[in-house]
Parts: structure tokens; sequence; C-alpha cells
């Protein structure tokens, strides 16, 4: 309960700080698009437009999750707000879910209206929608979570500047990761094992992503996504743990 | 005997900060040891930089000892079963600044378990208590500071605490403010509460409080009821100020006197003691001097206070070891 209390508060701040005008934004260039591609052939026309769509709630999704992520709890701390949460009996992980859970759920508001709008427009384009695009959905919410969870470890132990180039990066490297792996079997001793180490520790971002198959109409089996979501899950808690042992052995000075 | 007579103790606790680039090491706590009793409003005092603020927010469990231990109800720091009898209103409050004056008081209540009608009655009650209840659907972003330390001494009081510690609960209020706090803190007492708060103000803290600590540089250099410690070491002293003294009179009265000032015509003398207090009488009556004002000075916890001051500023200054 008291968890739930800080994340409801949590998204109440992200709603009165006028978070969720970015959905404006995302609608105007929805429309824009849509206007602007009309000339291309019909083939071509709804891929582009599923792929501009989904890349737009991704993108979207993933600067909120990074740069509110990463003043989640360092705003609290710098503002001194968080004296009179840790001085109640909440313990300090507590805070710190209920900080991860509020913005997850924000995003989640935040991405519920960007699809509506997306499939409002795709059916006035008659374009076929398939199940795989709520997959698809589904695991940039995944994803964010992921982010989420890098930008509040980071900011339990660096500035706010720093934070937010360090997700930026894994954010950027974890795309990238297949990358590593081909890269670091060219190579040999050290680099090999730092490529490879780095392949294993960093989150793997791009199973999170299916616009491909969107865009291709490719299904994806549920037990196969079953396994992205255990993934995405673990990969999280892992990372919320971290975070907890860290902030834990902090002083709010 | 159950140590639940104690609601605080503090045992050798010390915090060094550790600040810049080399990690400069600033000792804020220098082995404090203090007790706080069940049922007493106890002040916390000392001049800036003092470390009162970081004692209580060790005690909060903001920030960890460097060393020595602390408990509250008997309570190692920190636990949450000592946190929910507790109550804490931190220094120049900073809040939720979106939320409204009754969302405030809500969110926190709820952190205590707090839901439903009790929520609301207690919501209402608080901020009547604290003379809010105008500002109930106000943002905070709107409050004035004396505004945001009323709201935030409310919020310290939600949960019904036994213990009240308050960080400078008078700073930023005006004097009627000032009053309406001293009266809550006599209230809390009053329903058998302990209260435990910081000032500078000295005289709040001799008005209300039974006992009284004094830090200075970290390290406590006082502590006791207030009459015992005004008592200690001073001395009463008597001014008088004297009009149309002769020379050869004054000059019977200077050995008597600890202090003389010449104003022109006027005379201002301090004298020490009784008896020399009857001499100099004695001296101005024959003279057919005119004794214009006669002032005992109550000695009172700022005489104190500067005394230690100026005890910690010549040890500084003497070049020993
Ligand atoms: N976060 C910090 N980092 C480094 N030094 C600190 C920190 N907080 C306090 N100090 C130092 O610790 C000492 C005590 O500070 P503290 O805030 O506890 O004093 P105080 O008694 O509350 O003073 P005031 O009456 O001005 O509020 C000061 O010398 C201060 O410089
Ligand atoms: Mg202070």
């Amino acid at each position: 309960m008291k968890v739930l209390s800080i994340a409801l508060n949590t998204f109440r701040e992200n709603l009165r700080d006028k978070l969720l005008y970015n959905l404006l934004i995302f609608a105007l260039l929805m429309i824009g698009s849509s206007l602007l591609l009309m000339r291309l052939t019909l083939g071509e026309f709804h891929r582009l437009l599923l792929d501009i769509g989904l890349g737009s709630v991704n993108i979207f999704s993933v600067l909120i999750a990074i740069f509110v992520g990463i003043g989640l709890v360092s705003k609290e701390i710098d503002k001194k707000t968080i004296y009179t949460i840790v001085s109640k009996p909440v313990a300090r992980f507590e805070f710190l879910l209920g900080k991860f859970l509020g913005l997850t759920i924000t995003l989640f508001v935040n991405m519920l209206i960007m699809t509506a709008a997306l499939l409002v427009v795709l059916m006035a384009q008659s374009v076929p929608i398939e199940a795989v695009l709520f997959k698809a959905i589904g695991l940039i919410l995944l994803e964010c979570m992921v982010v989420t969870a890098v930008a509040l470890l980071c900011s339990t132990f660096t500035s706010a500047t720093l934070s937010a180039i360090f997700t930026l990066a894994i954010y950027v490297i974890g795309h990238l990761t297949a990358d590593l792996k081909t890269f670091g079997q060219k190579m040999e001793g050290f680099g090999r094992s730092v490529l490879e180490g780095m392949y294993y520790l960093l989150p793997n971002l791009e199973r999170f992503n299916l616009k491909g198959h969107v865009t291709h109409q490719l299904d994806v089996p549920l037990n196969e996504l079953a396994l992205i979501v255990a993934y995405g899950m673990a990969y999280t808690a892992f990372l919320l743990l971290l975070a907890s042992v860290i902030f834990q052995r902090r002083d709010f000075r | 005997m159950p140590n639940s007579d104690f609601v605080i103790k503090t045992e050798q606790l010390s915090k060094i900060f550790k600040v810049g680039f080399w990690g400069r090491r600033v000792t804020a706590v220098d082995g404090l040891s203090l007790d706080v009793h069940r049922g007493e409003v106890f002040g916390f005092l000392g001049p800036n930089g003092a470390g009162k603020t970081t004692t209580i927010k060790m005690l909060m469990g903001l920030i960890y000892p460097t060393s020595g231990t602390a408990s509250i109800f008997g309570h190692p720091i920190g636990d949450p079963q000592a946190k929910a009898k507790l109550g804490f209103l931190p220094e120049s409050p900073y809040f939720y600044d979106y939320l409204t004056g009754s969302e405030f008081l809500r969110f926190y209540g709820h952190l205590f378990g707090l839901w439903g009608s009790t929520l609301e009655k207690r919501v209402d009650e608080l901020l009547d208590t604290v003379g809010m209840s105008h500002a109930r659907d106000l943002q905070l972003r709107k409050f004035s500071k004396g505004m945001l330390q009323r709201v935030g001494i409310a919020q310290a009081l939600i949960n019904d605490p036994e213990l009240v510690v308050l960080d400078e609960p008078m700073s930023g209020l005006d004097p009627i403010g000032r009053k309406e706090v001293r009266d809550l803190i006599l209230r809390l007492k009053e329903s058998g509460k302990t209260v435990m708060f910081s000032s500078h103000i000295l005289h709040d803290a001799e008005m209300l409080c039974d006992r009284v600590a004094m830090i200075m540089k970290g390290k406590l250099v006082a502590c006791g009821p207030v009459s015992e410690l005004i008592a200690q070491g001073t001395t009463h002293e008597v001014e008088m100020v004297i009009d149309r003294l002769l020379p050869e009179a004054l000059e019977r009265i200077r050995p008597l006197a600890g202090k003389v000032v010449l104003q022109g015509e006027r005379v201002m003398v301090v004298l020490t003691s009784q008896q020399a207090v009857d001499q100099a009488l004695c001296v101005i009556h024959a003279a057919k001097a005119k004794l214009v004002a006669l002032t005992p000075h109550k000695a009172s916890l700022e005489d104190l206070f500067i005394r230690e001051a100026n005890v910690i500023q010549s040890t500084k200054e003497a070049p020993v070891s």
C-alpha cells in the first residue's frame, strides 16, 4: 500500500508537470506523416505509416523513461522532499519501488493514449491491424521499464548529467549488443573478454524490438514472447535490487 | 529498569563529513551523548553550524553515524517500529509543491496506513490546528514560507506520534505563528507526548523546555533543566543609573562597581553583589544624588550561550598543543 501511494503520488506529479503534453507533438507527427505519405504506393504507404507510428511511440516513451527516470530519486534528494518520506515507516527500497512504479504508470497511460491515436490514424487510412502490433507496443513498455531501471540505478550513485549520459549510452549500446558479440568473436584475448562480458552484462534491448515483424506482418509465437517478457522482468528486477543496495547505504545530505 | 523512560538515547554519536574533491574531513557531531526522557519538552540549542541538524538527521535515519549509537524507544535508529511512533519536521521544509494542502497531508497519512474517513477527519483536524484550513485546496507552490512551515508541522503530527522532533519549528513564522507553535508544543506535552526541538531562539526554549542541551562545534557543552543551567556560575548583576553624582561620591562607588560608564551628567554602574548595592545606595543617599534606575539583570540562557561560545572561541584562539 505504501509503495502504491508513492507510485500514485509520482504519477500525479508527472501529470501536474504537464508531461503528457508530449502527446500533442505525437499527434501532430502522426497526422503530418499520414498526409505527406499519401502519394506513395499503397504497400509502401502502409508499411511506412506503421514504421513511423511505432517508432514515435518508442522514441517518446524512451525519452520520458530516461529523462524523468534520472530525476525520479535524485530530485527528491536535491529538493529534500525525501526527508519526510524516509523518516516515516517506509523502507528505502519501498520508496525506490514506488518511484519506479509511478513512472511505469505514467509511461503506460502515455502509451495507451498514443496507441489509441495510432489506431485511429491506421483505421482512417484502412491499414490492416494485426495482433503483432499490440505485442510490439507491449514490448516497448517493457523496454522502457528496463531503461527506467537503468536511469534509477545510475541516479542512486551519480549526478543527473552523468546519469543521463550513462543511460543514453546503455540504451544505444543495448541495441547493438549483437554487433558486440560478432565483433568480439573476431578479436583475441583481452578485447574479446571485454566485449563478451559487455554482451552478457548489458541489456539486449534489440530483443524488445518487433517493428520489423509488424511492418512485414510476421507474428511472434506466444512462447517466444513469454521468454522475452521474462527476460525483461528479470533484468529490471536485478537492476532495482542493485539500486536498492546502493540506495540503502546512502547519506541524504 | 526498562529503558522506556528514555525516548531518545545517544551514545558517543559522531558524524564526519567528507567534503570536496580531496575528501577534507569536517566533524559535524563529535561524541554526543544525550538522553531525552518520556513526556518532556527537550530543547536542542547551539549556534549556526553547531551540528543540531546533523544530529537530528542521524536520529531520523537520513544519514548514518560515523561512530556511536542511538536508539529511539529502545529501537535502533531507522527501525520502522520506532518510526511509526515518530513525527518529524525537517529544517526549512521543502515539500511536494504540486500537491494541495489536503492532498499533501493525505499522502503522508497513507504512508502510516491511514485511509478513508479516519484520515479525512485527521486531515481536517490538523489543518485546523495549524490554522491552514483556508489553504486546503491551494497548491503548496503558492504557499508562503510560514504557511509551508505550518503544513510541515501538521505533516509531522499526522500519525498522532508519541515523539515529535522539530528542527527549528519557529523559523519563518510571524509572532502570532510563534506563539501558536509554542502553545501547540505545550498542548503536545499536556497530552503526554515527548517533544524535541532545535532552536536559536533561546527565549522560546527558556519558556518551553523542561530540559535543554547546548552543543557547540558538535560537542555537548551543557545539558540539564533550564533553571539549573541558568543558575550555574552566573552572578546576579544589578545596573544602577544615577544623576547629579559628585566626583568625590563617584570615587567612593568606583571600587564597588564592576563597570562604570559616564554619560555627561549621568552615571551608569554595574554591581555584582548585594553588599555592593547596599553600600552604593548609602553613598548615593548621603551625596544627595538622584537614583534614576535600578535594574536587576536576570540571568538567562542567553548568558550561558554567550559564555560557552566565548570559551570555545578562546580555546580556539589560544595557541595550545
Ligand atoms: N552535507 C554536508 N556536507 C558537509 N558538511 C556538512 C553537511 N551538512 C552539515 N555540514 C557541516 O556540519 C556542521 C554542522 O551543520 P548543521 O547543519 O548540523 O548545523 P546546525 O546546528 O543545524 O546549524 P543551523 O543552526 O545553522 O541550522 C557545519 O560545520 C556544516 O558545515
Ligand atoms: Mg540546522
